[in-house]
């Protein structure tokens, strides 16, 4: 009968609109993630394993901004959000710098030695979180305006919080492409990454630029961080769940290219959500694994690198 | 002291059997002493990883894998066996009705050992002469033998009914009928367990003496030089990196029989990587050294988690940053330079 | 540019003394090739769209020493790259004795008697003198081969010979990676005369080399030049002139001329192209 049809149609139409926007928030969620990863590996080749465990520091951080404001500024909770964001990134930023400063820079050329002492940074950090923090799980309060959903029809219903991540994932991912690509200091670094020595001949701080790369990785997977307290608490280990799928999407877009992770985020994020579909949790995850692994055999620079001349 | 660099390896390959052999087995009671024999096995591993990374520039965090195989292989003879006539109890558990038909060549003791020795050889080194013919980089295999560890992982711990599960395969009792689990039995597994080591460590040092082991350091520090001479770099690399997982392999099998139980974590990314250090902080350049540094870096670890639980992987993590930063050739490169051994 | 000059050399060849590795039986697939021991047609080569290499035709005779110049980015390296499989032509042929070159792999072509020595000295710097040249012998390439490999008096007296030759005799046991920068090209030379290749590509051989060195190399490579045929790439035309017997001058990716030093030098595109020399 006509009128069934129509409803199921809409009924249907709406289930498709709903995997298409779970799609799309893990495509943001998976792109924020990986977005500080591909400025750090992407343009100066540096392996940071222990980037999950600073997107764990912006969800810490997170963490004791609200306990904060619930204690000391509770007229003021609908607005926190944006002062912890803000937090988590200045926070985490700080600590990049220093860490590329005091750190990171001993180990450039050895991009294997790289990923075993950040390796061990990761231990130490996460040890860190458990000994402050505790093991258990932490979460933050849900800032009230963005709980519940947005109901557009009435077999359509999209999360707001989620919402809201596509929009600030959108923002972010507009800065830092703006940051690169149309502003002086963007070009400086730009410039240091594909060629260090004359960069330094004409006068650009190579080693500041480095550190400010890096910082801005960091910053960036403090936002992440602070960000995904939206959507699942935290706890020592978190980082750890969050590095690998990072890494996976950085190297399959291609590692040298923003658009490459972009690219990338978005085609692990559909496979992910329509295999959840058909399969059960895990076994999507190894299908896509594997799905991933086969690729890079054929184009083991990733899907968007170019060709170079040796 | 000055000591030619033959000379330091000989005495360093005597003082391990002098330590394995005679030391250890006198001065520890049987507790102690099956602690050595755990991370002994996975010196095997250690060994390995001084072949690969250490002398060829291979890095893989994925010897979990291999190491978990030979580890489950020899865990499911022994469960059989300690079952038999019935299923075993996991499986009874998980509602498992009949014996599934990969659990079934494991009834023999036979295939069980020619398993843990021959399956990796096809497995390593078709996947490891597949990604090296592409020229792959050595980043992207260390993230690719990450990638493979987690799968694996996720896929065990996901057929609970099969494998165990995240409880892994335990409670074993006889291995052909000779109990396993009294004083007498699990020192019997250690005089066992340092006859296949040692005979392992004098095979690498062999072969690291050959000119098959200069080819190794060539192919670590200018592969495109080796190719222009002519070599099938993809072939060699393949070789050691099979090597190194027959060796991982075989640990795995000694663990199951020392430690009573095998897990999924041993397959893990956490537990790869742990091996890796053990590797790293006796010397990635010595295999005796890699031996020393699993016992050492084992120790501590049994050390610190009895009695400081929390500093452990304060422990592990500054270790990491130490060895790489400080001492990237290891503690063996430490006695090298306190004895002014000539390189 | 005929093949007059070729076939001279070629006849001349044939009756050389005795080279420095064992004489050269005449390969019986050069003379499908009419004794050119390296027939390139159309070779093209392209990175995102720019041409490294356009549409080259070119040709190497049995035992001839050519040497090709030309400006920076003429593509004159990658065309070494391309002979030698270190990099695949985008289209066009390359045929070695008959056998086409561009579908095997690098390790394949120098198993063929394709050798290669790069811009900055490619040696293990790791290893002694000696270790350089052993491993450079091409009947240890299996991996059982190497692992049972045993130095015997012929070995050695071999790689005491190519030592020789390449003035490197009184330094065997020093660590390769401590020589100065003219012996190191030196010892890489010497790894392609262990190699016992049939054609050497030279790429800028005296490079950073002093005026004595440059004389010396002039010296070794002719002398190697009996019974092998090698591809000369260099900047230094005095060098060039003590040496070629032709020459083939790139530009741009295509052949520009070929012939004698004096014919290429007087050639009116060529003066266009180099301004000067």
């Amino acid at each position: 009968m006509p009128t069934t049809s129509i409803k199921e149609a809409i009924v249907t139409f709406g289930i498709l609109v709903m995997q298409l926007f779970n799609g799309l928030s893990l495509f943001t969620i998976l792109l924020l993630m990986a977005l500080g990863l591909a400025i750090v590996f992407g343009l100066m080749g540096v392996i940071n394993m222990a980037h999950g465990e600073i997107m764990a520091m912006g969800a810490y951080t997170t963490y004791l901004t609200a306990s904060f404001f619930e204690r000391h500024l509770p007229g003021l909770m609908d607005v926190y959000l944006f002062v912890a964001i803000l937090l988590a990134f200045c926070v985490t930023f700080a600590f990049g710098y220093l860490l590329e400063r005091g750190f990171i820079r001993w180990f450039y050329h050895r991009p294997l030695d790289t990923l075993l002492a950040t390796w061990g940074l990761s231990l130490i950090l996460q040890q860190t979180y458990r000994s402050v923090f505790g093991a258990q799980e932490v979460s933050v309060p849900l800032t009230a305006w963005l709980s519940g959903a947005w109901e557009p029809t009435e077999s359509i219903q999209l999360p707001l919080n989620r919402i809201f991540i596509v929009a600030l994932t959108i923002l972010v991912t507009l800065g830092v492409w703006l940051i690169l690509h149309k502003t002086r200091w963007g070009l400086r670094a730009r410039a240091v990454t594909q060629n260090r020595a004359m960069s330094s001949a004409v006068g650009i701080d190579t080693n500041r630029v480095d550190a400010l790369i890096f910082a801005l990785g960091s910053g960036l997977a403090g936002i992440a961080g602070s960000v995904f307290t939206m959507v699942g608490s935290t706890n020592p280990g978190t980082g750890q769940l969050y590095i690998v799928d990072s890494f996976i999407v950085v190297v399959f877009g291609g590692v040298a290219s923003l658009l490459g992770t972009a690219a990338s985020s978005f085609l692990i994020a559909q496979m992910q959500t329509t295999l959840e579909y058909l399969m059960s949790g895990s076994m999507a995850k190894v299908a896509i694994l594997l799905l991933v692994i086969t690729v890079l055999y054929f184009r083991p620079n990733g899907l968007f690198a170019s060709k170079v001349r040796a | 002291m000055n000591i030619s660099a033959k000379q330091g390896e000989r005495f360093a390959h005597a003082g391990l059997a002098l330590l394995l052999l005679g030391l250890l087995p006198l001065a520890l009671g049987p507790y102690w002493l099956n602690l050595v024999g755990k991370y002994l096995a996975f010196s095997f591993v250690a060994v390995g990883i001084v072949l690969a990374w250490g002398y060829c520039g291979i890095l893989s965090l994925g010897q979990g894998v291999f190491f978990g195989f030979g580890g489950y292989a020899m865990a499911m003879f022994l469960k059989l066996e300690a079952s038999a006539p019935e299923l075993p109890d996991f499986m009874v558990w998980s509602s498992v009705e009949q014996l599934p038909f990969w659990w079934e060549p494991y009834s023999s003791f036979g295939v069980t050992l020619a398993s843990i020795f021959l399956v990796p050889i096809p497995v390593a080194f078709i996947f490891a002469y597949a990604i090296f013919r592409k020229r792959v980089s050595g980043v992207y295999f260390a993230i690719v033998t990450i990638a493979l560890s987690m799968t694996l992982v996720v896929l065990n711990i996901g057929q609970q009914g099969e494998t165990g599960g995240a409880n892994g395969i335990t409670d074993f009792s006889t291995l052909l009928g000779f109990d396993i689990i009294n004083d007498a039995g699990k020192k019997a597994i250690y005089w066992v367990e340092v006859g296949l080591l040692l005979a392992a460590t004098t095979l690498a040092a062999l072969l690291l003496h050959s000119r098959f082991g200069k080819l190794l350091i060539a192919v670590r520090d200018r592969e495109d030089r080796v190719r222009f001479s002519g070599f099938d770099t993809a072939m060699i690399k393949a070789f050691i990196f099979t090597v190194s997982a027959v060796l991982s392999s075989v640990g795995g099998a000694m663990f199951a029989l020392q430690a009573g139980l095998v897990t999924p974590s041993l397959i893990g990314a956490v537990t790869s990587v742990e091996l890796v250090i053990y590797a790293a902080v006796g010397g990635r350049l010595s295999v005796v050294g890699a031996v020393v540094g699993a016992l050492l870096v084992g120790f501590t670890k049994s050390y610190l988690s009895e009695h400081y639980p929390e500093t452990w992987l304060f422990f592990l993590g500054a270790m990491f940053i130490f060895v790489v930063w400080v001492l990237p050739n290891g503690l063996a490169d430490l006695f090298r330079k306190i004895l002014r051994v000539k390189a | 540019m005929d093949n007059a000059l070729a076939t001279t050399s070629f006849a001349v060849a044939s009756q050389r003394p005795e080279s420095i590795a064992a004489s050269q039986p005449v390969n019986a697939k050069s003379t499908l090739m009419n004794g050119k021991i390296l027939s390139i047609e159309a070779l093209t080569v392209s990175f995102d769209g720019f041409k490294a290499v356009d549409g080259l035709d070119m040709s190497i005779d049995e035992n001839e020493l050519r040497v090709v110049i030309g400006p920076n980015g003429a593509g004159k390296t990658t065309l070494l790259d391309m002979i030698c499989g270190k990099t695949k032509p985008t289209s066009g042929s390359i045929r070695f004795r008959g056998t086409e070159l561009s579908k095997l792999s690098d390790y394949q072509i120098v198993r063929m008697g394709v050798g290669r020595k790069f811009q900055t000295p490619s040696i293990y710097e790791d290893l002694t003198v000696a270790e350089n040249l052993e491993i450079s012998i091409p009947q240890v390439h299996g991996v059982w081969a190497s692992i049972f490999f045993r130095r015997t008096k012929e070995v050695r007296e071999r790689i005491a010979y190519v030592a020789e030759e390449i003035m490197l005799k009184d330094h065997l046991r020093m660590k390769s990676g401590k020589l100065s920068h003219g012996q190191k090209q030196w010892l890489e030379i010497g790894m392609l005369l262990m190699q016992d290749s049939d054609l050497m590509l030279l790429d800028e051989p005296v490079a950073g080399m002093s005026p004595r060195e440059r004389e010396e190399t002039a010296e070794l490579l002719k002398r190697i030049a009996n019974g092998k045929s090698l591809v000369v790439i260099e900047h230094d035309m005095d060098f060039v002139r003590s040496i070629a017997k032709k020459v083939t001058v790139l530009h741009q990716g295509r052949l520009l001329s070929e012939g004698s030093v004096e014919e290429v030098q007087n050639d009116p595109r060529v003066i266009e192209v180099y301004l000067g020399h």
